[in-house]
């Protein structure tokens, strides 16, 4: 590479009170590539974004733009250098169009009020960019996650980007919207823009990158090229090898025990006529596309909605619909999709998140139990070994992999022995994974099940005793953890997809 | 501000937090030491009970805003419903004959009715707290006016005791710390007051794992609307008549306290003791205005300035933490 980098963080570091975050690391982005930064989270991956985007300054080294050393006071700055941040959560306005927030604070004027026909043109040609053929007086509240993706891009295009920041740009998409993203980022890379990409997926990295740089608790561990494999990564990025990435251990408790029965459940226009049974010691997987019912199943069983016809049955015992309560002193625990929305009080302590479903089981005259409390959140912070200061630490600043194992524990502070868990690695780095994973043996190795959706196929396969698979709000099959694979439950979960997508 | 935070951190005492942690705090002492130097007025036990007797209203009011608060709502009614209480208490006793503790008991029952009626039309009839409190305000503004045909009424001797003294010390004194422990007792020590921060901070987290959601919001409401008829008898106490009007606009000083006591309004934080310095910052300012011999027109303007610099302070807070 004797080409100059765009841009390069020479020996950068950067120190927050006590705590180094990021320590004497270099990284550069060239024209017409595409630099994957790697490393679990908590590894310095978002401060280094952030100093590239201008948000935090280094402590230490510096940063050079085109071989002249440039300091990114603001973020004004570092858009001035043609630096543009995609970031995981998508900085659009829902009820505005498509034309307004690609030109937002930039809106052309004439007379002083908004020349919506430069702004139309403008916006189009922005599109037009990444080959994306949309009304641009569309609200991108109507727009897919995927698209509010493309338009994010055309947005940071069109203030003439050359260097792109991709923050996990695929953790919400499907595999189809993915690929799209990725025919728009070889485009770019076609038309020299210099890319940083961000990925939990590792067989991303092979496909769209040319170089990784892997950090590991703040420091520069490697850099490698992006065919390498990913066992290697795997071990560059956790500083050990993780032998078996999906550890399951398949329990033995005696003579089976069904604990969970759901009997023609249906709920309109969301799914009908599900029947399976959850023997105790027993992952179920339940598979199937983005829309195929698979979260609206689950919330019903949990109690979180209410269901039109059938019934659920924890171990014998019928469960009212809709009666949150009612199913978790039945023992059923609910790790919801989204941790943050729906599963954790971000401002509040790790201690109170553990023990929030047990707040009310375990007081005294409706007084609440701190000491027993924090003794049982304590002991299980420690056991799901939660990276954390301390235990009366806001849950929202640990990251995501602790924040998911905090909303596992907290069912298992509540000794669930039902454990249903939706999407449970999303967002979560493979060191966390694989210790989630292992909280899963350990609740049916104590006599418990679990039953799991997950968009994940490797993970379905990998963890799962027995698969289910949904299509359409139905049940579309079963398959046996010998029968499964990855082609197996595909053709069960998207048999007469082709048609719908070809007619969109 | 020339210091950078990198040189404060450097120092080891970060003041910055300090500040921003405590920032009511450290602002009602400022103020109270500028109010001693300015004026010999000031610090004289007569204005110090003084300060104390306006300030229970305002705060008791407040600790019943601060569990709303708390749990991400607003109660708009509040000044309205300690009016309806002190007058339906009022009228309880000298319309309908009834012993002067039991109509004293009578008028925090309507509270406590009227805000649990906010609480149902917020929890289960999914109005906005903003919308469903607004009409409250309405309509106990009206049901006071309509009892009273717009008259004071005088009140049993009970209500007058609240106004009055327990030996040296006034009674609304006494009251205001019985009800800043027990609010703070509630919100916590019980299962329900820590399930308010829950509610506050992510409902939809909150029933997932199990919290009865909506009776929160209910008990949370009706604990406003009881707090709120404590707060009425006590002003009624003191005028020994319940007024139609009394504690008008009283709401927008009960949340100002608490606002600037470091609650978020968006829900999830909030303290007892912040809302109770909150308080004493509002009244101290009105306090020391007109021991200055500032018009209340005025105080008004320093008030609304005050509201803004402890919310800006909210937000600054909110920002170190972030990081």
């Amino acid at each position: 590479m004797s080409e100059q980098p765009l841009i390069t963080l020479q020996n950068v570091g950067k120190t927050f009170g006590p705590v180094t975050v990021i320590n004497d690391v270099t990284v550069s982005v060239y024209a017409g590539q595409v630099q994957v930064l790697l490393g679990e989270n908590g590894a310095g991956k978002s401060t280094l974004i952030k100093m590239m985007a201008g948000v935090y300054q280094p402590d230490s080294g510096h940063i050079v733009i085109d071989g002249k050393t440039v300091i990114l006071s603001t973020t004004r700055a570092a858009e001035e250098h043609g630096i543009a941040t995609i970031h995981q959560e998508l900085n659009l306005v829902p009820t505005m169009s498509i034309a307004e927030n690609v030109m937002l604070g930039r809106l052309p004027t004439k007379y002083g009020l908004v020349d919506r026909r430069a702004l139309r043109e403008r916006a189009r040609a922005a599109l037009a960019l990444i080959d994306l053929e949309i009304d641009v007086d569309t609200l991108v509240g109507e727009l897919g996650i995927a698209q509010q993706q493309l338009i994010e891009i055309a947005k940071a295009l069109s203030i003439n980007a050359r260097i792109l920041i991709l923050d996990e740009p695929t953790a919400a998409l499907t595999v189809h919207e993915t690929e799209k993203l990725f025919t728009v980022m070889a485009d770019l890379r076609r038309s020299g823009v210099g890319m940083l990409f961000i990925s939990h997926h590792l067989d991303e990295i092979a496909e769209i990158g040319d170089t990784v740089t892997v950090l590991r608790d703040g420091e520069f561990i490697a850099e490698v090229p992006a065919s390498t494999p990913e066992d290697e990564l795997v071990t560059l990025m956790v500083g050990r090898s993780i032998a078996d990435k999906f550890p399951r251990i398949t329990g033995e408790v005696g003579p089976a025990t069904e604990v969970l029965r759901v009997e023609s459940l249906s709920s309109h226009g969301k799914f009908s006529d599900i029947t399976f049974t959850v023997m105790a010691g027993e992952v179920l997987g339940i598979a199937g596309l983005v829309g195929a019912g698979r979260t609206e199943l689950i919330r019903a069983i949990a109690g979180v909605d209410h269901y039109s016809s059938g019934s659920v049955e924890v171990r014998g015992r019928a469960l009212r619909g809709g009666d949150i309560a009612a199913a978790i002193a039945a023992g059923i625990g609910h790790v919801p999709e989204d941790r943050k929305e729906l599963g954790l009080v971000l401002d509040a302590s790790v201690n109170d998140n553990l023990g929030y479903a047990t707040l009310a089981s375990t007081a005294r005259f409706g007084l609440v139990d701190f000491a027993g409390q924090r003794s049982r959140a304590a002991e299980m912070a420690k056991k799901l070994r939660i990276r954390m200061h301390s235990i009366d630490q806001p849950i929202g600043a640990l990251s995501g992999g602790n924040q998911q194992k905090a909303v596992f524990g907290r069912w298992i502070i509540a000794a669930s022995t039902v454990v249903l868990l939706d999407e449970p690695t999303r967002g979560v780095d493979v060191g966390a994974k694989v210790e989630i994973y292992e909280l899963m043996n350990a609740v049916t190795a104590a006599g418990g099940a679990i039953v799991m959706v997950s968009s994940e196929l490797p993970e379905i396969l990998g963890m799962s005793d027995r698969i289910l698979v949904m299509r359409d709000g139905r049940l579309a099959g079963e398959l046996s953890s010998a029968d499964a694979t990855q082609d197996a439950v595909m053709t069960l979960a998207a048999s007469d997809v082709d048609d719908t997508n070809e007619r969109n | 501000m020339s210091t950078t935070p990198l040189q404060a951190k450097r120092r080891g005492f970060d003041y910055k937090k300090f500040l921003a942690n405590n920032g009511a705090l450290v602002g009602l002492v400022v103020l109270c030491l500028a109010l001693f130097i300015a004026t010999p007025d000031f610090l004289t036990e007569q204005n110090l009970l003084n300060i104390g007797i306006q300030v229970s209203t305002v705060a008791v009011l407040a600790f019943g805003m601060t569990f709303v608060i708390v749990a991400g709502g607003i109660d708009l009614s509040v000044g309205a419903v300690a009016a309806l209480s002190a007058m339906s208490s009022g009228w309880l006793f000298a319309t309908a004959g009834i012993p002067g503790g039991l109509a004293l008991v009578g008028g925090l029952v309507v509270g406590l009715l009227a805000g649990a009626i906010n609480g149902l039309a917020t929890a289960y009839g999914k109005l906005p707290s903003f919308i469903a409190t607004l009409a409250m305000l309405s309509v106990a503004r009206g049901l006071t006016l309509v009892i009273s045909d717009g008259r004071p009424i005088k009140t049993s001797a009970e209500v007058s005791f609240l106004g009055g003294d327990l030996g040296v010390v006034p009674m609304p004194i006494v009251i205001l710390v019985l009800a800043a422990l027990a609010a703070s007792f509630l919100l916590n020590r019980t299962v329900i007051g820590r399930s308010m921060y829950a509610v506050g901070g992510n409902s939809e987290a909150a029933r997932l794992s199990g919290l009865p959601v909506k009776r929160i919001r209910v008990t949370v409401f009706a604990l406003a609307g009881l707090f709120a008829a404590l707060a009425g008898l006590l002003l009624a106490g003191r005028l020994d008549s319940a007024q139609p009007q009394a504690a008008s606009g009283y709401e927008l000083d009960a949340i100002a306290a608490v606002v600037i006591g470091g609650a978020s309004l968006a829900g999830g934080l909030g303290k007892i003791s912040g809302t109770l310095i909150g308080a004493l910052v509002l009244v101290v300012i009105r306090n020391g205005l007109n021991l200055l011999n500032v018009t209340s027109f005025w105080q008004q303007v320093v008030i609304g300035v005050v509201i803004a610099l402890a919310v800006g302070v909210d937000v600054l807070r909110r920002k170190t933490r972030s990081t």
